[in-house]
């Protein structure tokens, strides 16, 4: 291989991963430009979708499982359970903390976050033929390729493309696309940005908060749904910590692109999978140190630039 | 003279209980190791300290007070195991993790200068991550993930220090940090510390020098769990894994310091009372108790794996119902 194909490959590698740190990242993004809160827990939450691809696959034969049958149900099943999920801990844990001083929330997020890291460990213990009948629980757990891992660019062909970089694209593309018409066009997304922008002015207007927030939590949840399905397709394994890494990872970017702008949520995906990528292919023994690189990242530009890329600049409320 | 108040009396008897312990191991039998399983709780207890000046009394939330642990057991371990040319004992390998350790909260605490509450939170995750990865990576000093080992043993002097000897100096050093504790936050530096906590825009504008406060903050925390982390390698004669300072570790010092009521030093002991025991005494009798029972393989049957539940519920249900914590640092309804 030489320089341009290793470049070409890293760019398919990097936009692939980017492009599902992306969707993790627009949960945290959203949620932030709402409530002000870092939902730590959103990691965790992608996680235990995981955990549920796994057992849907199982539930439907295993290895021997149709992806034409269990994408589907997947793509519906997950999200749906993920936004559930995501909403009950906003109702739960979070709601009741809305006017306490915001680093309260901020550790209720965390106690949540643990909470879901032990239930993931225990659904890994479940006795399924996928969790190796659940022998030591917290290993990894990997995915039955469902996917054929030919190449579509001709068997000799040096950049490898396969069905899983195009079913990353088919299915995070459209759903950016409709997180941007719903946001921009709906009247639920104009309360959205309505109580983004001030919440009191917009509880004033008419706008239930709460249940805006709500549908914020439902929202995002959903999207951690979506790339849990695409993350253990992609990756081929899951296990329990999962939520911590890739929910770093999304944070990074969330940050990086800045904090409570969708399209920046997107181009820091983009630029964190590109670093990563980069750091794995280009980069000798990179990858044991692109997690630093990804947490310097975070913190240079948490430090230096806090609104990010594309993030309007924040005033402290006084 | 005036009576003692309940929480003297309370605090007196907990005091002799501790006191008590190495005799009571004696008259118990062996099994019972009661220094041996209440050292985590005074070590942690220290640690908790250093998490209560810099989240408590100056109200910066530190993600990553395991990495400061990290680089005091390092420190440690590096200057006093016989593989490395320093080999300098215990003290002045304790006073190095120290020292270190408040270096490097010195450095923290710079960008904290300038950086909102939440912001800060995550970048001192970052820096726990950083702090692991690079233990893990620079493997020709560090030892990647073998940890180095032996370490110096708690001693005075060509003394090695026995069992209750041990128990004895961890007790002087909770001890001396919850001295050290108390009188920075009677001093002019403490109030400063709650004036930042308070409302820091308020506190610039009376002339307090917010900047020194919280680097000031950072760097003693900081050094507490420096010191923690010394003596963590020097018990455990190893710095260990760089793995067993991650997130998980930091959020069991915080959980620490939150159910006891943060900012409340009497609250840090008793929160690691609470959380270590459970850890290091429930966990362990439980595990006991269910070993012998068959099919017991599953991974929900292991006591020790409910751990993360629990820290999480504790940290869930305190901010909900009692976010000032068991033993709040201020009296419910006084002024604040």
């Amino acid at each position: 291989m030489d320089w341009t194909d290793l470049i070409a490959q890293c760019l398919v590698t990097g936009v692939a991963n980017g492009l599902i740190i992306a969707l993790i990242a627009l949960g945290y993004t959203m949620v932030y430009g709402i409530v002000e809160l870092i939902n730590f827990a959103h990691g965790d939450v992608l996680m235990l979708g995981g955990f549920l691809v796994l057992t849907l696959i199982s539930a439907c034969g295993g290895e021997q499982a149709s992806p034409w049958v269990v994408l589907p149900i997947a793509l519906v099943a997950v999200p749906a359970f993920c936004a559930g999920l995501n909403w009950s801990i906003d109702r739960l844990a979070y709601r009741p903390l809305r006017h306490a001083p915001k680093l309260t929330a901020l550790v209720s997020a965390i106690g949540v976050s643990f909470i879901l890291l032990n239930l993931g460990l225990f659904w890994g213990g479940l006795d399924l033929a996928v969790f190796d009948d659940g022998r030591s629980a917290s290993a990894k757990k990997s995915v039955p390729d469902l996917l054929p891992f030919s190449n579509l660019l001709g068997d000799d062909a040096s950049v490898l493309i396969t069905l899983k970089d195009v079913l990353v694209a088919a299915v995070t593309l459209p759903m950016l696309a409709a997180l941007t018409w719903l946001v921009q066009r709906t009247s639920l997304g104009r309360a959205m940005r309505a109580v983004a922008q001030d919440p009191v002015a917009a509880r004033l207007m008419g706008i239930d908060t709460d249940a805006v927030i709500g549908r914020t939590f439902l929202i995002g949840g959903a999207l951690a749904g979506v790339a849990s399905v695409v993350y253990a397709l992609y990756n081929g394994a899951i296990d329990f910590q999962l939520g911590y890494r890739a929910g770093m990872d999304a944070f990074t970017a969330a940050v990086l692109g800045g904090i409570g702008s969708l399209p920046g949520a997107v181009v820091g995906g983009l630029l964190i999978g590109l670093v990563r990528a980069a750091m794995e292919t280009l980069v000798p023994n990179g990858s044991q140190w692109s997690g630093t690189v990804v947490f310097a990242v975070l913190i240079v530009v948490l430090v230096f630039r806090p609104t990010g890329l594309l993030g309007s600049p924040l005033r402290e409320k006084v | 003279m005036t009576r003692p108040s309940r929480a003297q009396v309370a605090w007196g008897v907990a005091l002799a209980v501790v006191v008590a312990l190495p005799l009571l191991d004696q008259a118990l039998p062996a099994r019972a190791a009661l220094t041996e399983r209440v050292a985590p709780i005074l070590l942690f207890a220290i640690l908790g300290l250093g998490l209560t000046v810099v989240s408590g009394f100056t109200g910066l939330l530190n993600l990553g007070a395991a990495a400061f642990m990290a680089l005091g057991a390092y420190a440690f371990s590096i200057l006093t195991c016989p593989i490395y040319p320093f080999q300098v004992g215990f003290w002045p390998g304790l006073v190095a993790a120290t020292v270190v350790g408040a270096g490097a909260g010195a450095l923290v605490g710079l960008p904290a200068m300038r950086l909102r509450g939440d912001y800060l939170a995550i970048v001192t995750l970052g820096l726990g991550e950083i702090v692991q990865d690079v233990l893990k990576n620079l493997d020709v000093i560090t030892k990647g993930t073998q940890g180095i080992n032996p370490v110096a043993a708690p001693s005075f002097g060509p003394l090695i220090l026995p069992a209750a000897g041990r128990h004895y100096l961890l007790l002087a050093l909770v001890l001396a940090a919850v001295w050290v504790c108390v009188a920075l936050r009677r001093s002019s530096i403490g109030r400063a510390w709650e004036a930042v906590r308070e409302d820091e825009l308020a506190a610039r504008c009376m002339g307090v020098a917010t900047a020194r406060a919280k680097l000031g903050a950072f760097a003693l925390g900081a050094a507490l769990c420096g010191l923690g982390g010394g003596l963590y390698a020097s018990l455990s004669n190893s710095s260990l894994d760089p793995g067993t300072y991650d997130f998980g570790r930091s959020v069991i010092i915080l959980s620490i310091v939150i159910v006891g009521g943060l900012g409340s030093i009497g609250g840090a002991l008793l929160g690691a009372v609470i959380m270590v025991g459970f850890d290091t005494i429930l966990i362990d009798e439980l595990a006991k108790a269910t070993s012998g029972e068959t099919g017991s393989e599953r991974v929900w049957a292991q006591p020790g794996n409910w751990k993360f539940l629990v820290y999480g519920l504790a940290l869930v249900l305190m901010m909900r119902f009692r976010p000032d914590g068991l033993l709040p640092a201020h009296a419910p309804g006084a002024a604040r």
